[in-house]
């Protein structure tokens, strides 16, 4: 088995200002990577290089496709890089609206991906498209509703549905649970673990909530400045932060 | 007749020659919207600038020019445009399809069969197809680039989702030869079919979005459908009250204030020809 994305010193600066610097690591199939850190860390625009939403200004990122080449993503031309966007790969945004088409109905942004990528059958799309709302907790009848009419969590899992519904291999998030409440981010959290699990997808998941790392990773990097200060499995960090400040993150989680 | 103040056809000629590059490098691809510099012409925009300037660019002092409304020679918009080459080309004109070389349309293609020796000009006031669902111009740029057109189905699902079926039934988008696809200006999509293989050149300008797009003469022109909800056009239970035919594009009129309909051709020279041949 080989790794699914290749990060070999990845370094994002804005000019003289630094978002992320020489961070390397490998991520394999089914495997969820948290990357955590404090807001203006670097964690989002690393997030942003990894997955070509930004060009990195140094360094590597490699994909291995499904037909088992490895491609460098700025390597690839644009239609390439489009097309693994919406085909093997997902991305989950912190605020739905930006993941979701707002202007048509949930079963359209379910059923866009299908069509982007040649379904033209409406039947299957919209059997599809319930089957996946179904998936997600949310009732048949909201179907041909507009995103507006949905609650936060419902909007969240919403873009999860748009997301899985081509069988991608790996799921960037971006703060899945970031502005939801305490109860909608549990079942959210549960929903997700759920998913990644049966569906054996590779995850990387940013976030500030350590114990929205701890539920869903397996794998962690801390980021401090835009560098990676600690990484290693979930549980070791968690229990056992080496860094002073992984030490001062982890002791910083409110108790109840 | 001709205002010696004005060029003929009223663009000076450095202007139509930018205006014929834009046109030849529409022909050469097929649907693809080529960005021109539209000039302020002396008529709202709206009132067809981009075909006036297309038409304008194309007139010769042999053709003969038609110009229709939704379908009539006798609506405002056609006679102003009508007016406008009389004077600045004196152009002669005709209300008859199979004697204009040059006709330029808003919202219909005449019923009556094109021929390789006419030109159609349509106004078209937003070119991109894409843009209700994709407002930035780099975006939608850069899916007609990379064939990114599953968005265009999204709509038509959307159709099907609330209304049982494509409710889509003007500026339904087409792609044409196999590869843009484009918006054919509001025309209903009874025209649809007929953009299709058509022996004329069917030119599109729009003057306020600065774009011009061509269909060449027998170039495949498919309208987006699904497997399982085919395109179809438009059909009415009556006949044109006036003319009888069965096979046209009717308008729907309302006669008074109890409800009273009656369904005539949008086509007026169509109309009247066949109401002659009786």
């Amino acid at each position: 088995m080989s790794p699914l994305l290749v990060a070999e010193k990845v370094s994002k600066f804005y000019g003289a200002r630094t978002g992320c610097r020489d961070v390397s690591f490998a991520l394999w199939p089914g495997e969820v990577l948290a990357i955590v850190g404090e807001s203006g860390s670097g964690k989002t625009t690393l997030l942003r290089c990894l997955s070509g939403h930004v060009p990195a200004s140094s360094g590597k990122v490699r994909y291995a496709t499904r037909d088992g080449r490895s491609v460098a993503l700025d390597e690839m031309s644009e239609a390439e890089r489009r097309l693994l966007m919406r085909t093997d790969w997902g991305f989950v945004h912190q605020d739905a609206r930006d993941g979701l088409r707002m202007g048509v109905s949930a079963g359209a942004n379910v059923g866009e991906r299908m069509m982007a990528v040649g379904e033209r059958h409406y039947g299957r799309i919209r059997a599809t498209a319930t089957d996946w709302l179904k998936r997600v907790e949310i009732s048949e009848n909201r179907i041909d509703d507009s995103p507006w009419s949905y609650s936060g969590g419902m909007r969240q899992r919403l873009q999860i549905a748009r997301n899985l519904v081509t069988s991608p291999r790996l799921v960037f998030m971006d703060e899945p649970t970031g502005g939801l409440d305490v109860s909608v981010q549990a079942r959210l959290l549960d929903l997700i673990r759920g998913l990644v699990k049966r569906l054996d997808l590779a995850a990387i998941v940013v976030t500030h909530d350590l114990a929205v790392a701890r539920l869903l990773s397996s794998r962690m990097m801390v980021m401090q400045q835009g560098q990676v200060i600690e990484q290693g499995l979930t549980d070791q960090i968690l229990e056992d932060p080496q860094a002073p400040y992984t030490q001062l993150l982890v002791s910083s989680v409110l108790q109840v | 007749m001709n205002a010696p103040a004005y060029n003929f056809a009223y663009l000076n000629e450095q202007t139509k020659r930018m205006i014929r590059r834009a046109i030849l490098k529409a022909i050469a691809v097929p649907g693809y919207q080529v960005p021109f510099a539209s000039r302020e012409m002396p008529m709202p925009y709206g009132w067809g600038t981009g075909g006036v300037q297309v038409t304008a660019s194309v007139l010769t002092p042999e053709d003969t020019l038609k110009v229709i409304d939704q379908g009539a020679d006798d609506t405002t918009n056609a006679v102003s445009i009508r007016k406008f080459f009389v004077k600045s080309a004196g152009a002669a004109t005709t209300e008859r399809t199979e004697e204009a070389s040059v006709i330029q349309t808003r919202h219909r293609i005449p019923e009556t069969p094109l021929t390789e020796d006419q030109i159609l000009v349509f106004q078209v006031p937003i070119p991109e197809p894409l843009r209700f669902l994709e407002p930035r111009e780099t975006e939608t740029r850069t899916m007609h680039a990379l064939e990114e057109y599953g968005v265009m189905h999204v709509k038509l699902y959307e159709d099907i989702a609330h209304y049982g079926e494509i409710a889509t039934t003007y500026a339904y988008p087409a792609t044409v030869a196999d590869r843009y696809v484009f918006d054919p200006s509001p025309i209903p999509k009874f025209d649809n079919p007929k953009l299709d293989d058509c022996p004329a050149l069917q030119l599109f300008g729009a003057g306020r979005e600065k774009r011009i797009y061509a269909v060449p003469p027998y170039t495949k022109v498919k309208s987006l459908d699904f497997e399982d909800h085919p395109f179809a056009v438009q059909s009415w239970e009556q006949p044109c009250a006036l003319c009888g035919s069965r096979d046209s594009f009717l308008d729907e009129i309302v006669m008074d204030d109890a409800g009273t309909r009656m369904y005539v051709c949008s086509d007026t020279d169509f109309c009247s020809r066949m109401r002659g041949e009786k």
